[in-house]
Parts: structure tokens; C-alpha cells; sequence
């Protein structure tokens, strides 16, 4: 018990950090809201070249846009926690490694809060406005009641799977000393495969089967679909299954690779 | 008399440009130390833009061509606008950064120097690692042309540069329009990346494909349409007007406006005594 306590109290001042930043927040938060205008009419002029190949309705499509605009600062795999990644590059780690706090949980429980506080302040605004929009570029309501719920258990477990891919970014930065590249690189391939370039029932069939099986496709792509109502019955359990599988598999993979990390730790910065 | 401030100007263009390309090679040199650190940087960029064509190329393999246009065509004006980007963030990457070296005090220095601020800040901060995306602008070109049948004459070559060329400086300028702007406020500057990276991301298709209103903001408010739309009708061969051709021209308005904000921004910062 003690233990959450102290993990609660990181979540809880990182947070509050994340909540300052209110001025930046509007302004984002409009012009993300031209974004997924712009993005919506691209949708809607694809679709109207082919509407049989269509693969999801429009209200689908639009609360997909919507939902991804709303939350993408949550589930962005190249956004790492500056705090973290700078106490990495200049040293500071040597003092959090001294701590008796599990540097792997604490690096999780920050990243986690500094995601949630910045989303719910973009978002909110974001959501407002996306309801009050007129049709077709509305969000509409859940597929019901159900659909809801596990929208949001999903989306939960699907920022933990974000979170703990992140982690591997933090890990990578111990061994090698300028791993701006090799980041770029891996999150660039993430975005893509986590559908949030463009929604995965998009890509060909047998390009989506094999994406669906990988960790990326439970971020940010199931909590979407389930909400729209896209994603149901037996395809979606599997879906939640897979996630579920992927959170513990990463987190205990992650976990063992921080600890070989700390016993090989060089720290920069004398 | 008239000569001698004619030589005056010349001598002063021929400093400043080799002032400005002392800094490029400064850039390349302080980039190549690190050489492997720059080569991934670059790698990584090149694949990181390509996630954006991959995304139009599963749309048009699903869809097969969008408003009449052809995925050959969409890749081209998509790689000029790629281009012009890269080419801006190079090039006007100080002014991207500009926040960040006011905040820093570096300003100051920059302003205490026998040189002009706008020379010192673009070529502080010359950006040598956009050549990844420069050069993925480059491949994703070469394969628009292939694939596109464009019917390449003299005329069309010249749009195609006129159209990189404004492209570039129209992008550079709303750079400079959002530096400008942190003269007088630090926050909420992010609505100005509509400007930019809104352009690079939603100008990877004709304007028009966005509809009728959209074409008609994109010309009258922002001009957008005369770097791309007007000038890409022409390149494709789907109307004769060659004067369209011309309009990346017009790019020269918002230059001058950015340059009257920049000098007032300036002013109201040193009168402010900071």
C-alpha cells in the first residue's frame, strides 16, 4: 500500500504539470480541430470515387477522425516524456537509480499521467466542438451503452500497450547515446502499423490480418473501432484479447530489459 | 554619386551571401562529427516521410483515383509540396526555431551584431538534416514523373520550378510570420502550424479535391492554390491556360507581409528594452 502511495503522488505532480499548460492547449486544440476537417473531407472525396469500396460507414470514419484528433497526444509513440529522456541524457538518472523505487515503474507511472493530463485538456475542448459540428462531420454518439464501456476500458489498456512500447524508447537511450535516428525510425513504422496514418480496415486484406496480430493495431485502432460500433462480437473479443496479451507480454519483456539496463548503466555527464 | 551606392549595394549582397554560405558549410562541418548519428537522423527522417506515401498509396490501390486525379499525379504535386517544405524547413529552420533562441537571449547577441538579424538567424540555425527529407522529396519526384503522363515541354519545366521555387518562399514566409509573431506573445503560436505543417500534410492532395470552399479560402485568404492548384492544372495538361503557370509569382504579397510584421515585431522588441 505504501508503495502506491508513492507511485500516486508522481502520477499526481506530473499531472498538475501537464494541466499548466492551458493557452498552448487552445490553440492546439483549434487547430487540431481544422485538422480533422480537412482530414474528413479527404475521406469523403476518396469515398466518393468508389463508395462500394468503402470499408466503413461515414459516421465510422468521422468518429474515428474525431476520437484520433481528441486522443492523439495520448498515444503519439514519438513523443517520450522530456523529463525522463533529458534525466537519461544528462545524468540525472544516477540519482533516480539510487532511489528504492523501481525506476521502470516510475518512468511508467509519469509517462502515464503527463499522456493523461494533456489529453483530457485537448480533448475536452475537442470533443465539444466535434459534437456541435454539422452533419456529416458530426461525432456521433457510442454504438450503445456496451460499446462505450469497453471503449473505455480499451482505450485504457491501450495507452498501458502505448506506454510500455515507450519504455523500449527509454531503454534503447542507455545503450546507445544518440538514439535520435533509430527512434525516429521505429516510431515512424509505429504510427503506421497502429493505424494512426490511416484507419488499418483501410489497407489491403491480407496486409491487415498480419497487422491486427501485432501489439500496434490494440493502442490506438481497437478503442476506435469499438466505439463506432465498427468492431464487434467475435473479432473484437479477439481484438481485447490480443491487447490484453500484448500489455503483459511488453510490460514483462520491458521490465526484464530495464533490469539487464541498470546493471550496464553509463552515465553521461560526469 | 549613384555609382558608388550601386557598388555599396553589390559589395553588401556579396558579403551577406558569403556570410550565409560560411554558415552552411559551419552546418555541414558540425553535423559531420557525428557521423553516424547523422546519417541515422537522415535515414530516419527519409522513412519517417514515407509513412505518407504509403498512406495515399493504400488509399488509391483501394480506390483506384480520386476527383479524376491518377495516384501518378497526386504523388507529384504531393512531392513538391514535400519539397517545398523541406527546402523551407532548411532553409527558414531558424525561423521555425525562433522561440526558442529569443527565449535564450541569443537574440540579443544576434542584435548586437554589425549584420542583419534576418541573415544571422536563418543561417544560425541552417538545418543540414532536412536532407532526408529533401531527398525522399527527390525519389517520390522522380517517381511522379515516371509514372505520370505529363507531356513535358519548356513551358512546363518552368512552372514545375516556378512552383517549387514560390512554394518554398511561401512556406519560409509563414515561418517567418509566426517568428514575427513571438515578438509579441510566446503562447498560442501553435495555431500558426496550420500554416505549415497543416499545408505540408493536407497540401499532399489538389486543393480541390477538398471541395469548392476550400478552393476559394485557399485562393483568397491564404494562397495556396497558386503554388499548387493553378500551376498543377497547367503541369498536367488539364487546361491551356499557361498563365497559370505564372501565379507562384503572386507569393511575393504575403513576403512583403511578413516583412512589414517582422520590421514592426523587431521595432516594438527593441523599444521594449527587453
Amino acid at each position: 500500500m505504501r508503495a502506491c502511495k508513492k507511485y500516486f503522488s508522481f502520477f499526481r505532480l506530473r499531472f498538475n504539470m501537464g494541466l499548466q499548460y492551458r493557452m498552448a492547449a487552445v490553440s492546439g486544440a483549434f487547430t487540431q480541430i481544422l485538422w480533422g476537417f480537412m482530414e474528413c473531407l479527404a475521406f469523403l472525396a476518396f469515398r466518393q470515387a468508389d463508395p462500394a469500396a468503402y470499408p466503413m460507414t461515414v459516421s465510422a470514419t468521422v468518429s474515428y477522425v474525431w476520437l484520433r484528433e481528441a486522443f492523439f497526444s495520448a498515444f503519439r509513440t514519438w513523443q517520450t516524456d522530456g523529463e525522463v529522456f533529458d534525466s537519461i541524457m544528462d545524468g540525472g538518472i544516477a540519482y533516480e537509480l539510487c532511489r528504492p523505487v523501481s525506476v521502470y515503474n516510475m518512468w511508467f507511472v509519469k509517462t502515464v499521467a503527463g499522456r493523461i493530463s494533456v489529453a483530457t485538456l485537448r480533448s475536452i475542448p475537442l470533443l465539444a466542438v466535434a459534437c456541435l459540428l454539422p452533419k456529416p462531420f458530426r461525432l456521433s454518439p457510442p454504438a450503445g451503452p456496451v460499446p462505450f464501456m469497453l471503449f473505455v476500458l480499451t482505450l485504457f489498456l491501450g495507452l498501458g500497450v502505448t506506454v510500455a512500447f515507450c519504455m523500449f524508447t527509454y531503454i534503447l537511450a542507455f545503450f546507445t547515446i544518440s538514439p535520435q535516428g533509430l527512434r525516429m525510425m521505429f516510431t515512424s513504422m509505429v504510427d503506421f502499423l497502429s493505424g494512426a496514418i490511416i484507419p488499418l480496415p483501410f489497407m489491403p486484406d491480407g496486409v491487415r490480418t498480419f497487422l491486427e496480430l501485432l501489439p500496434f493495431a490494440g493502442m490506438f485502432n481497437l478503442p476506435l473501432r469499438i466505439y463506432s460500433g465498427d468492431l464487434t462480437g467475435a473479432s473484437m473479443l479477439r481484438g481485447i484479447g490480443l491487447q490484453c496479451f500484448w500489455l503483459v507480454t511488453l510490460l514483462l519483456a520491458g521490465k526484464a530489459l530495464c533490469r539487464a539496463a541498470e546493471h550496464k548503466v553509463v552515465v553521461q555527464g560526469g | 554619386m549613384i555609382t558608388a551606392e550601386r557598388s555599396g549595394m553589390t559589395t553588401k549582397i556579396k558579403n551577406s551571401s558569403r556570410v550565409y554560405f560560411h554558415y552552411i558549410t559551419i552546418s555541414l562541418r558540425s553535423a559531420m562529427q557525428y557521423r553516424v548519428s547523422f546519417f541515422l537522423m537522415v535515414t530516419g527522417r527519409f522513412l519517417v516521410a514515407f509513412n505518407g506515401i504509403l498512406g495515399v498509396y493504400f488509399m488509391f490501390s483501394r480506390f483506384g483515383h480520386v476527383k479524376g486525379y491518377t495516384f501518378g499525379e497526386v504523388l507529384l504535386c504531393f512531392s513538391v509540396i514535400q519539397m517545398d517544405f523541406a527546402l523551407a524547413e532548411c532553409i527558414g529552420g531558424g525561423f521555425a526555431m525562433f522561440s526558442g533562441i529569443v527565449r535564450q537571449g541569443e537574440f540579443d547577441r544576434i542584435l548586437l551584431r554589425p549584420r542583419s538579424a534576418v541573415l544571422q538567424v536563418l543561417g544560425s540555425k541552417f538545418r543540414i538534416d532536412r536532407i532526408g527529407l529533401i531527398l525522399q522529396a527527390l525519389v517520390m519526384f522522380a517517381y511522379g514523373i515516371a509514372v505520370s503522363p505529363v507531356a513535358w515541354t519548356t513551358g512546363r519545366v518552368m512552372t514545375l520550378l516556378f512552383m517549387l521555387v514560390g512554394g518554398t518562399i511561401l512556406f519560409i514566409s509563414f515561418f517567418w510570420l509566426r517568428a514575427a509573431f513571438t515578438f509579441f506573445t510566446l503562447e498560442g503560436i501553435e495555431a500558426f502550424n496550420i500554416l505549415t505543417y497543416g499545408a505540408k500534410e493536407h497540401g499532399k492532395y489538389p486543393i480541390d479535391i477538398y471541395g469548392k470552399k476550400m478552393l476559394q479560402i485557399c485562393t483568397y485568404i491564404i494562397p495556396y492554390t497558386l503554388i499548387q492548384y493553378y500551376p498543377l492544372q497547367y503541369l498536367l495538361g488539364r487546361t491551356d491556360r499557361w498563365y497559370y503557370g505564372l501565379y507562384p509569382f503572386g507569393v511575393a504579397g504575403i513576403v512583403l507581409v511578413c516583412c512589414a510584421v517582422w520590421s514592426f515585431g523587431m521595432r516594438h522588441y527593441q523599444s521594449a528594452g527587453s
